[in-house]
């Protein structure tokens, strides 16, 4: 395929071209690492799915059936570690973002391409060590509380230093993408006239490097207390229990705004692109997201409110969490500002754009009950929350990258999608989403508690229809990557530019060669300009 | 506000129907917001699609509008002050102390909450609480955190080793009201679940004065002592004794039972094997069942080893 590739373009091989383990394993080339991470954490996304499907399984009816407490306890948290760790913190970045930050700011690689490819090699390892702990698998959530994470039999040791690892990847990527945004952009390419995706990409980078070391700082502490009984979390030895929690989410509220920075700078560009538009109030959308990174390290607390911290932190923390509410919501209004009179045309990245907005709409305005510190002491660690996450975190990030791969497939392979099929797997997983998740809304409010595996038989309805809701939402995933799959061999060839886009990716073959541009190209203008001047532009 | 709503259940105490108000408050907002963001998006996807194949039509240059940028700034700003100055005055209205409240211990511990009164009676996986009194409950976990949490009170707060956290209870509604654990502490954390009662005054001093009595009835037999070292000091969070399957074996009939251990033997249930099973829970370990009881050997012994014993005989 690549060959032919070469013949057609007539320029140097693409970045394809090249066989064999060792120049995949070696190779310096963002574009290849940025494949290899999407490889690696879709892998996850298929594991951590299956294993949902089995969780909804078993909750199909409230007693003791199927498989025992500790299978279904075992499986959500391996659920969700999964997910959250080894796919939708490192999906958009390091695979989408390794790819295109480069060819978004006319730059031939990353700032230090041999760091990225170690980072890879790191993330490697840490997920080698995280499998491996799979002997014994962990069993506490996600969230790893003590002293529960301190005291159980499970591999929470070795899947400390699993995080640990992935967790240091995370930090060197960050790190990489911030030295090339600054040091790499094309003549010309001043701040504002970056595409949106590289403010989103910046916020997120400078997220990971700041917050990462927290968490793993808190992993070596939790081992440390596992290993050498160092009680830092322990209360009979003058640690304390919520320290943890301090540390735990002190990292991981930050990093669901690495979760969903790159998600909306793919919005910002799927919008314009598709509505032949300018984006609208550009500067508000760039600095809203620094504004949601920097706000975004001072509201952990709102994750404890019912944890025994004082009244007048629980206060503060509240009032600090509605100030993420505004620039958020000046982002969803400025997008559908930009649809305005636009030439909207329905394509499958469009498609999924719009389902980003719908979800994530939901899931922020459910976001304001449990910032609320009345309403969130009824609903927090119900199924209200784990249907806001959902909503925030599937219906947001991964609508995103959903945007995102099918915007930039052709781009990657060279090849176009299954459009038919791009759109029947899209209702199929816009519709299952709904059914899976909004019930648990309705669940959460009647005070159905998560992380249960039996449960009241009165909850039993909506668990059901839940149920249902997600074989739907499978059925569509997996029509999805099929489309992917299929096209990758069978797909049309993808011209340059087949969606008319103007930032500078569109201006190199597909797939891209080697070196990204012959002439590093200089910029005169920003990569918004759809749609008759009439006024003078920026 | 109505007793009952058919989206949140009961509203069985004080703050129940105040929590609700805030929640529709806030469903309001969000509501209106809801219709407008959606209601713009799906009519601007549509008003301005184009048609399949045709080439993109002219659309105008607008970059931004500082009017309207502010206008949807300042306006959702002020409405989520004011969401969350509500928000905070019925979050501290239940956090607020009301003077003489009568006190309860509450003791978490994998898997089973024990309530202690402040007479010195103590139940397990029941409370029960007179109409109209406010409580105050005093809570701590023996091993990992835990979450009280009444559903139909609207109330919820984390337990933690090493620490005291309150919870303050006005019952409305006489009734029986589900307790679940809320914050997950291992295996059988979807069954750690208690019994809320709620009793008209005279009837809830009946029900004391009647229970003082047994107290004071003095000398216990063998299995009530059994019976009450049995429910204090943890053992029904895993065991039930009517038969339901939780974390451990059920303890109904075990005396003289055929049971099937781990390693392949089967030996039958007998006084010194009950024995063996408390002090040494790991040596003689059942099939089919996780190796996660604590040993007792520290904390129950001779008599009251024997009381545990007879008491478990007893369960037929």
């Amino acid at each position: 395929m690549s060959d032919e590739a070469t013949a057609a373009t007539g320029h140097e091989p693409d970045y394809l071209a090249q066989k064999g383990f060792r120049s995949w394993a070696c190779t310096h080339d963002h574009k290849r690492i940025g494949v290899m991470y999407l490889i690696a954490t879709h892998s996850f996304f298929l594991i951590g799915g299956i294993l949902a499907m089995l969780l909804r399984l078993k909750l199909l009816t409230p007693g003791p059936a199927l498989m025992s407490d500790h299978a279904y306890n075992v499986l959500f948290t391996l659920h969700g570690a999964m997910m959250i760790f080894l796919f939708i913190i490192p999906a958009i970045p390091s695979s989408l973002g390794n790819f295109f930050i480069p060819l978004l700011i006319g730059a031939r690689d990353v700032a230090f391409p041999r760091l990225n490819l170690y980072s890879f090699w790191i993330f490697v390892v840490g997920i080698v060590i995280t499998v491996a702990s799979l002997l014994q698998p962990i069993d506490t959530g996600w969230t790893f509380y003590t002293p529960y994470s301190a005291q159980t039999a499970s591999a929470v040791t070795a899947l400390s230093c699993g995080m640990f690892l992935v967790g240091m990847s995370s930090i060197l990527t960050g790190l990489n993408f911030i030295v090339t945004i600054h040091t790499m952009r094309a003549p010309g390419m001043t701040w504002y006239r970056m595409p949106l995706f590289i403010w989103g990409m910046y916020g997120t980078s400078v997220i990971q490097v700041l917050a990462t070391p927290v968490i793993g700082i808190t992993f070596v502490l939790l081992v440390a207390e596992r290993l050498l009984g160092i009680g830092f979390f322990d209360p009979a030895k003058g640690g304390d229990p919520l320290l943890f929690q301090h540390f735990f989410w002190f990292y991981s509220h930050p990093v669901v705004y690495v979760m969903i920075l790159p998600a909306m700078g793919i919005i910002s560009e799927v919008i314009p692109v598709f509505a032949r538009k300018p984006i609208f109030g550009y500067k508000a959308i760039a600095y809203s997201a620094l504004a949601i990174g920097f706000i975004g390290f001072l509201v952990w607390g709102h994750h404890m409110f019912v944890s025994g911290m004082s009244t007048v932190a629980s206060v503060i923390f509240s009032f600090l969490t509605f100030f993420v509410a505004v620039p958020t919501g000046i982002k969803i209004f400025n997008w559908i500002a930009t649809l305005y009179r636009g030439s909207i045309s329905l394509d499958s990245p469009m498609l999924y754009a719009l389902a980003f907005i719908f979800l994530f709409i939901i899931g922020g305005l459910t976001g304001l009950f449990l910032g609320s510190l009345a309403t969130d002491v009824h609903v927090t660690d119900t199924y209200f929350l784990v249907a806001h996450f959902h909503y925030t975190m599937m219906g947001g990030t991964i609508m995103g990258l959903f945007a995102g791969l099918h915007y930039w497939f052709p781009k990657i392979t060279g090849r176009m999608l299954n459009e038919k099929w791009a759109k029947q797997a899209w209702l199929f997983i816009v519709v299952g989403f709904n059914v899976t998740f909004f019930p648990m809304f309705i669940l959460g409010m009647q005070g159905m508690p998560r992380r249960f595996s039996q449960y009241p038989e009165k909850y039993q309805p909506l668990n059901i229809l839940a149920t249902v809701g997600s074989w739907i939402l499978f059925a569509g995933i997996f029509i999805m990557f099929l489309n992917f799959v299929r096209s990758l061999r069978h797909g049309a060839r993808a011209p340059d530019n087949p969606w008319q886009g103007l930032t500078l990716e569109w201006t190199v073959p597909s797939p891209p060669t080697v070196e990204n541009f012959e002439t590093i190209p200089t910029i005169t203008d920003w990569p918004y300009g759809y749609g008759k001047k009439k006024r003078q532009a920026k | 506000m109505p007793e009952s709503s058919a989206l949140f259940g009961a509203r069985a105490s004080l703050v129940s129907g105040q929590v609700d108000a805030v929640f529709l408050f806030i469903l309001a907002i969000a509501g209106f917001f809801f219709v407008l963001t959606q209601g713009l998006l799906i009519y601007f996807a549509l008003r301005y699609r184009r048609k399949k194949g045709e080439p993109p039509a002219e659309t105008p240059y607008i970059t931004g509008n500082q009017t309207m940028e502010v206008i949807w700034m300042v306006i959702p700003s002020l409405l989520l002050v004011a969401i969350f100055a509500y928000g905070m005055f019925v979050f501290i209205k239940m956090t607020t102390p009301i003077p003489g409240a009568t006190e309860v211990q509450v003791t978490a511990s994998q898997f089973q909450w024990t309530f202690k009164y402040q007479d010195g009676r103590s139940a397990a996986n029941e409370l029960r609480l007179a109409l109209d009194q406010p409580v105050k409950l005093i809570m701590t976990s023996r091993d990992v955190i835990h979450s009280l949490y009444i559903p139909d009170y609207r109330q919820k707060q984390d337990l933690v080793p090493g620490r005291y956290t309150y919870l303050w209870l006005v019952p409305k509604k006489t009734g029986t009201f589900d307790i679940y654990c809320a914050e997950y502490c291992g295996t059988g954390h979807s069954l750690m679940r208690a019994t809320l009662i709620v009793m008209p005054l005279p009837e809830y001093d009946k029900w004391v004065q009647s229970e003082r009595q047994k107290l004071k009835a003095g000398v216990q037999s063998p299995v009530e002592r059994g019976k009450a070292l049995f429910e204090s000091s943890g053992c029904l969070g895993c065991h039930s004794v009517d038969g339901t399957p939780k974390v451990g074996p059920t303890l109904k009939g075990v005396f003289g039972r055929q049971v099937q251990l781990a390693d392949g033997r089967t030996i039958t249930a007998d006084e010194e094997y009950l024995r063996e099973s408390i002090v040494e829970p790991g040596e003689d370990l059942v099939k089919g069942f996780q190796a996660i009881m604590p040993p007792y050997q520290a904390t129950l012994k001779d008599d009251d080893l024997a009381a545990v014993v007879a008491y478990l005989k007893s369960l037929k």
